[in-house]
């Protein structure tokens, strides 16, 4: 657990970059500082490692002040995270991650045995343990500084801006990774990002800073989209928070309708009482996309993976109402396709049962919870 | 010309040692020691003195200075010395005009050293100095396990660029009553022996290269991969060597 009491830091110029800040980051949590440019959230997360001395105020971990902690022995103990990885340009991939095992110590030929795990851990290719950092992506590069901060197993990890610098198809799947990883491992993490829908994704607790360093709001993300305290928050939390919060709403089981399907390899079905799209769904009954039968010319007499439409998403039985009713806004029937959680077919949905169990959570929205296992 | 420098050359009674003069073998060796101790003695000064510098970011003015040292006319500076430090040594030893000559060189070879030596520390990754205080480097690990290595290409480039100076340099010793490969450029000079003036200036050169390229293998076998890209993007500039061993050798 981390503690701020009262924290402040007044650079030497005179900038007040934060102002008595209190909140506690629960062990075996994610906790992320959120907020616009100069806020103050790298100061923040950079005084609980002593990079950053605070002006005023204690940072304690698990109630021990972190100023009566020698740095360099304090920062052995604590995994940190970067945002362009900061990875040592002269030492392979495998001595990076290992160097914080070097450093305390630990026999060389044990701390690369470690190395090789995480490496592999963080979803990276083996063979890139003799390369060097030049020889990266951007993308591998960041799970390398992941993989180096995890090296000595600490309980504490700080993360800033960690994903920020690649692309959006990358980033996606680191999230997805570090949140998969951090199911496994438990760490206390503090993660900060400037982008809301990241904290909203990543965080068990959001906590949502102003310009100034003040602390706006510290709950869940569910919470934070529900209820914002004040003008600034909604705002920062943007337009389409409504929807987002959909994210957080389960509506346990989905009411289905039986789906008329037609196997990929099969001729096409023809009779009056089809619709015009029908589901294609491969020999395990896992759905592959629509066909359009109206759109068929006379030459297509079996249903071939090339004819489908695959625009649309999946809802999961058991899943979010945001999943749900997306499956519906994105299909081309207009009907939500819903599956098992081994994919297999289920039946669909329409939108307008989405939204009448959307108008029927109305009361309840309130009390909706955004942690845990819901998140995912 | 050419044939004749080549027969000077390969005379091997110039080789040796007689009565009368002193051979290349000889003089070869003068040469090498007078630059090596003033190489060494400006690497003990100028590379920690550069790591410190930028490490901390204190005392940046020493650079600059260091760097006003290259406007120091050569010859001016050796004969003020001499004047000065020569009439205190009596007697048949060399010392009177030996520390003239070191001290020109050391002061010559300084300038690169140093201020190589400082840019590659401050060129080091702000997030690579701030990765490893982060992970919990001490200031001492720091400079040595990162910014050191890290710098490695350009403290070569520099300690390279310094030794072909000073290679070169150094055949000023002859100037005063000092052996080295010099005493064939003066003396030749003085005695209308184009050929073996000539000669001399080839064996400074290839000397210089020699040296160059020594350089250049222990320098292969230091710096890491990571940092030369001998497979990949990065290339460390390492510009300047050449073009001075052409200069500094034609400037004699
Ligand atoms: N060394 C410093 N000296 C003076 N002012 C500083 C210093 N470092 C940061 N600041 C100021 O403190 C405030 C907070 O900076 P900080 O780096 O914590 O912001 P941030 O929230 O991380 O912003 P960003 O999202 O842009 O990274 C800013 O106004 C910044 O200009
Ligand atoms: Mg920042």
């Amino acid at each position: 657990m981390i503690r701020f009491e009262s924290v402040s830091k007044r650079y030497p110029d005179g900038t007040v970059a934060v102002d008595e800040l209190d909140f506690v980051a629960p062990s075996g949590q994610i906790t992320v500082l959120v907020g616009p440019s100069g806020c103050g959230k790298t100061t923040s997360l950079r005084m609980i490692n002593r990079m950053i001395e605070p002006t005023a105020g204690r940072i304690l971990i698990d109630d021990q002040d972190v100023t009566k902690v020698d740095a360099a022995q304090l920062r052995r103990g604590i995994g940190y995270v970067i945002q362009h990885a900061g990875l040592f340009p002269h030492r392979t991939i495998i001595d990076n991650v290992a160097s914080v095992p070097y450093l305390l110590g630990t026999d060389k030929k044990q701390a690369r045995a470690r190395a090789m795990e995480l490496i592999e851990r963080v979803g990276l290719d083996p063979r890139f343990a003799k390369r060097y950092p030049s020889q990266l992506s951007g993308g591998q590069q960041q799970r390398v500084g992941v993989a180096r901060a995890l090296a000595a197993d600490p309980p504490v990890m700080l993360m800033d801006e960690p994903f920020s610098a690649v692309d959006p198809v990358v980033r996606d799947q680191l999230q997805e990774e570090f949140l998969r990883l951090q199911s496994d491992l438990g760490k206390t993490i503090v993660f900060v990002t400037h982008d809301i829908d990241e904290a909203i994704k990543l965080g068990d607790q959001v906590a949502v800073l102003r310009v100034g360093g003040h602390l706006a709001q510290l709950a869940t993300p569910a919470e934070l989209l529900s209820r914002p305290v004040d003008e600034f928050v909604a705002g920062f939390v943007g337009r389409d928070r409504g929807y987002r919060a959909l994210t957080f709403t389960t509506v346990g089981e989905l009411a289905v309708h039986d789906e008329q399907t037609v196997t990929l390899g099969a001729p096409v079905p023809s009779g009056a009482d089809l619709d015009n799209w029908i589901l294609v769904v491969d020999a395990a009954n896992v759905p592959q996309g629509w066909l359009n039968l109206v759109e068929l010319s006379r030459d297509d007499t079996t249903v071939s993976a090339d004819l489908l439409y695959r625009g649309g998403t999946l809802a999961t039985q058991g899943g979010s109402l945001r999943e749900a009713l997306d499956a519906c806004l994105s299909s081309p029937s207009g009907r939500g396709v819903v599956v098992d959680s081994d994919e297999t077919l289920l039946g669909s949905i329409t939108a307008a049962e989405v939204l009448a169990l959307i108008e029927k959570r109305r009361p309840a929205a309130a009390s909706v919870t955004g942690s845990g296992s819901e998140r995912r | 010309m050419i044939g004749e420098v080549f027969t000077w050359l390969n005379d091997p009674g110039h080789w040796k040692d007689t009565r009368f003069d002193t051979g290349i073998a000889t003089q070869l060796t003068a040469h090498v020691r007078f630059c090596a101790f003033a190489l060494l003695v400006a690497l003990i000064i100028a590379l920690p003195l550069g790591l410190v510098i930028g490490h901390t970011g204190r005392g940046r003015w020493l650079i600059a200075a260091a760097n006003t040292l290259r406007a120091l006319p050569t010859v001016g500076v050796l004969v003020l010395l001499t004047v000065v430090i020569a009439p205190h040594f009596y007697g048949r030893t060399d010392t009177g005009y030996l520390i003239p000559t070191e001290i020109v060189l050391i002061v010559l070879a300084i300038p690169s050293i140093l201020s190589n030596t400082f840019a590659g520390v401050e060129n080091v990754d702000p997030a690579v100095r701030d990765a490893a205080e982060g992970m919990g480097m001490t200031g001492k690990q720091v400079l040595l396990k990162v910014e050191l290595p890290c710098s490695l290409p350009l403290i070569f480039s520099g300690f390279r660029s310094a030794t072909l100076q000073v290679i070169a340099t150094a055949t000023i010793a002859s100037y005063l009553p000092l052996g080295g490969l010099g005493r064939f450029i003066y003396d030749g000079l003085a005695q209308q022996d184009f050929p073996q003036m000539i000669g001399g200036g080839v064996l400074v050169a290839g000397l210089a290269l020699v040296a160059d390229l020594l350089l250049y293998l222990v320098q292969r076998y230091t710096v890491s991969r990571g940092l030369t890209g001998r497979f990949s993007k990065k290339r460390i500039p390492d510009a300047r060597l050449a073009s001075v061993t052409q200069a500094e050798v034609a400037a004699v």
